[in-house]
């Protein structure tokens, strides 16, 4: 994919398999607000997206062209939305959707949009994906260890895929990196209450609230364990 | 013996910090007269930076180009905080794109052409209803938009983004936002919705943005604000939640978004904006804080004891409220869902603001606000509209959240500064402008 980015930049109108398509223009008006000084790059891209996505067309030079679109800018749903049309329609290798996603996320990897189509992605490729996707997450959140959507990407791989085996140990892992990452102590919160492998809330009661002790003697003025402490107590007061 | 080593956490913690008392110790040390040149909202500054954007914009804003009718909102709604309109032309100028990006078949996108969202819906609208006027709140197709509204509701009860899109509590604020302000919210879009939300409320006490994730601010008015307009405020454990609220505010004076996380200006609003949501609601706490799982969240045995309080007709206080078997939808024969944001603001604010609003407002003045013009996250990050719209949104709710009547006149000591740092008021479930606020309910309660 590098060798890919590193091309010069041909124009539309230079490629002949795109002679047969009349660019659409933005619909702006004549004195819109918020005008944006496009690069020439971005509107002739934008403006035969428009063409193929009015013409519905979902063919393999649309998938290319989304792939064009989405790295100018990742956060268009519509241009993502269309892609998976066009993904549903060709019966495409989905497994490519995973590299394309994550040579996304190397550019910006908060935004929405790549997160959704990933979790559209691994729902269809079920079980197959699960390591993957874990994979994956810890990528993202070994630069990044309080990334919002890939603790949701990984909850939810988790809770439709499974792969719950050594989720603790990656908890205990990331706190022992760093005590007072309160999003690994929320992952730990996720384990305990939904985990099929503990064996309910009320095995592994003691051994919890001795490991959250010992974070909490630890480093006292860390509100993350003590948050954690009277969480896992107000759950666990009632089990007798 | 080896020295413990600092953790990321810690490591960042301690440079924002150093950089935030810096300024501190310079404007603590600056003569009085100095002092208050420093702490002065850059009115002018603000405004030319705002109006610039408006007119035109560099292309590094290619990435948000599916956002604009939300650079829309972040500037017109700005502008009005600061007491500013845009001339007759930018005006009809807004309306006339902003039309464009409304899709046939309801809803608005993020530019003209784009599927309909419901991020980029709640930011056209409110941009709407800020400019004002019959052309612009007349140029919104209410019928349409009723039925995106229906095609985006999920069978969970919350919403899907856009056709296709994610489920989380931002798409369930934004979709019963607007449809209040509209006066079209009914039964149908309710449905659920409170359920999907209590969902997320943590073990912290805060809200996640879908089940299982962690507490965080903007989810979190979200979700507070939501519960209010679908009247099911009292399903939220409320004390768990104040509790998590409280300690959001730093020694920074400043927001962070999640417990351990780093100060942000644009928590002002996120989370300061969810304080003058609770003054509003004191009996609702105080009748949890007797009862202690009044709040239904955490009963583990299925039985949800919770009240019939209703916050939604005039003149009918928050007493009446007594415990019984919730059915969750109790109140629905009684309730019209499009008063309750208007009957809202009306209420007494019974109690004092529970964060220290000039600590804040003094973070947003020295520490978020840009003296070229325009507001960000923190010291030595770049201004950007949505900071400047959610730290001023966020400075005009500490200034008037002592006022008890809408009307009545801000107080010295609410303001961090002189009179002429005062903002516009906002209606604090929509964040809008007041004023503005008051002339669209006018025009779409018209029959």
């Amino acid at each position: 994919m590098d060798s890919d980015e590193e091309q010069e930049w041909v124009p539309f109108k230079n490629r002949p398999e795109w002679s047969d398509v009349v660019p659409v223009e933005q619909d702006d008006g004549p004195n819109p607000v918020v005008p944006i000084a496009y690069k020439e790059e971005f509107t002739q891209t934008m403006n035969y997206f428009r063409a193929l996505y009015r013409a519905d067309e979902r063919s393999p030079r649309a998938l290319q062209l989304t792939t064009e679109a989405i790295k100018l800018n990742s956060g268009n749903y519509t241009v993502w939305h269309f892609r998976r049309l066009i993904l549903k329609t060709l019966s495409a290798d989905l497994q490519n959707e995973l590299d394309f996603t994550e040579d996304i996320a190397k550019a910006n990897s908060k935004n929405y949009q790549l997160w959704h189509h990933r979790r559209w992605v691994a729902e269809i490729l079920g079980t197959n994906a699960t390591s993957q996707e874990l994979e994956f997450t810890k990528k993202i959140l070994s630069h990044d260890a309080k990334h919002y959507h890939a603790w949701a990407h990984r909850q939810w791989v988790l809770q439709e895929l499974g792969g719950w085996e050594d989720e603790l140990d990656y908890c205990h892992e990331l706190l022992e990196e760093d005590i007072f990452n309160n999003s690994a102590w929320n992952q730990r919160n996720f384990v305990i209450t939904r985990s099929p492998f503990l064996g309910g809330l009320k095995a592994i009661r003691e051994s919890e609230v001795s490991y959250t002790l010992k974070a909490i003697v630890a480093h006292p003025e860390n509100e993350s364990s003590w948050r954690y402490l009277r969480g896992f107590t107000k759950m666990t007061i009632s089990l007798g | 013996m080896e020295l413990p080593v600092a953790t990321v956490t810690q490591h960042d913690q301690w440079k924002v910090e150093s950089q935030v008392f810096r300024i501190y110790d310079l404007f603590g040390n600056l003569p009085r007269n100095a002092q208050s040149v420093m702490i002065e909202l850059q009115r002018d500054n603000h405004i030319e930076y705002l109006t610039r954007g408006l007119r035109q914009l560099p292309p590094s804003f290619c990435t948000l180009d599916a956002s604009r009718p939300w650079l829309c909102y972040w500037i017109v709604h700005s502008l009005a905080l600061l007491g500013e309109s845009v001339d007759d032309e930018l005006e009809h100028n807004t309306i006339d794109f902003l039309s464009r990006c409304q899709d046939p078949s309801g809803g608005y996108g993020g530019g003209p052409g784009q599927l309909p969202h419901l991020a980029t819906t709640y930011a056209a609208v409110n941009a709407l209803i800020t400019v004002g006027g019959d052309q612009a709140l007349s140029s919104i197709n209410r019928g349409e938009l009723y039925k995106f509204l229906r095609q985006m509701k999920h069978p969970s009860g919350g919403f899907r983004m856009h056709d296709g899109g994610e489920i989380d509590v931002r798409a369930c604020y934004t979709a019963i936002s607007v449809a209040s302000i509209l006066n079209i919210l009914d039964d149908e879009l309710v449905h659920n919705v409170g359920s999907f939300i209590l969902s997320c409320q943590t073990y912290e006490g805060g809200i996640s943005g879908e089940p299982g994730s962690e507490a965080h601010g903007g989810y979190t008015f979200c979700g507070v604000a939501t519960m209010i307009l679908i009247n099911q405020i009292n399903r939220l454990d409320l004390p768990r939640l104040i509790d998590w609220l409280v300690f959001r505010q730093g020694k920074e004076l400043g927001f962070q978004g999640r417990t351990n996380k780093l100060v942000d200006g644009c928590y002002s609003f996120w989370q300061g904006g969810v304080f003058p949501l609770l003054q509003r609601v004191r009996s609702i706490i105080d009748e949890q804080l007797v009862l202690p799982d009044a709040g239904g969240h955490y009963t583990m045995n299925g039985t949800h004891t919770s009240m019939t309080s209703s916050i939604s007709e005039a003149g009918e206080s928050f007493e009446g409220i007594s415990s019984h078997v919730d059915d969750a939808c109790h109140s629905r024969q009684e309730v019209n869902f499009n008063d309750i944001g208007y009957n809202f603001v009306k209420r007494p604010i019974e109690m004092e603001p529970l964060f220290h609003s000039l600590a804040l407002q003094q973070y947003i003045l020295l520490c978020s606000q840009e003296e070229k013009g325009g507001m960000k996250d923190k010291p030595g990050l770049s201004r950007d509209f949505y900071h400047t719209c959610y730290c001023l949104s966020g400075l005009s709710v500490c200034q008037h959240m002592w006022s008890d009547e809408e009307d009545s006149p801000v107080l010295p000591r609410a303001l961090m500064g002189s009179y002429s740092n005062l903002l516009e008021p906002i209606h604090p479930l929509f964040n809008v402008v007041l004023e503005q606020y008051h002339e669209a309910r006018e025009f779409f309660t018209r029959d």
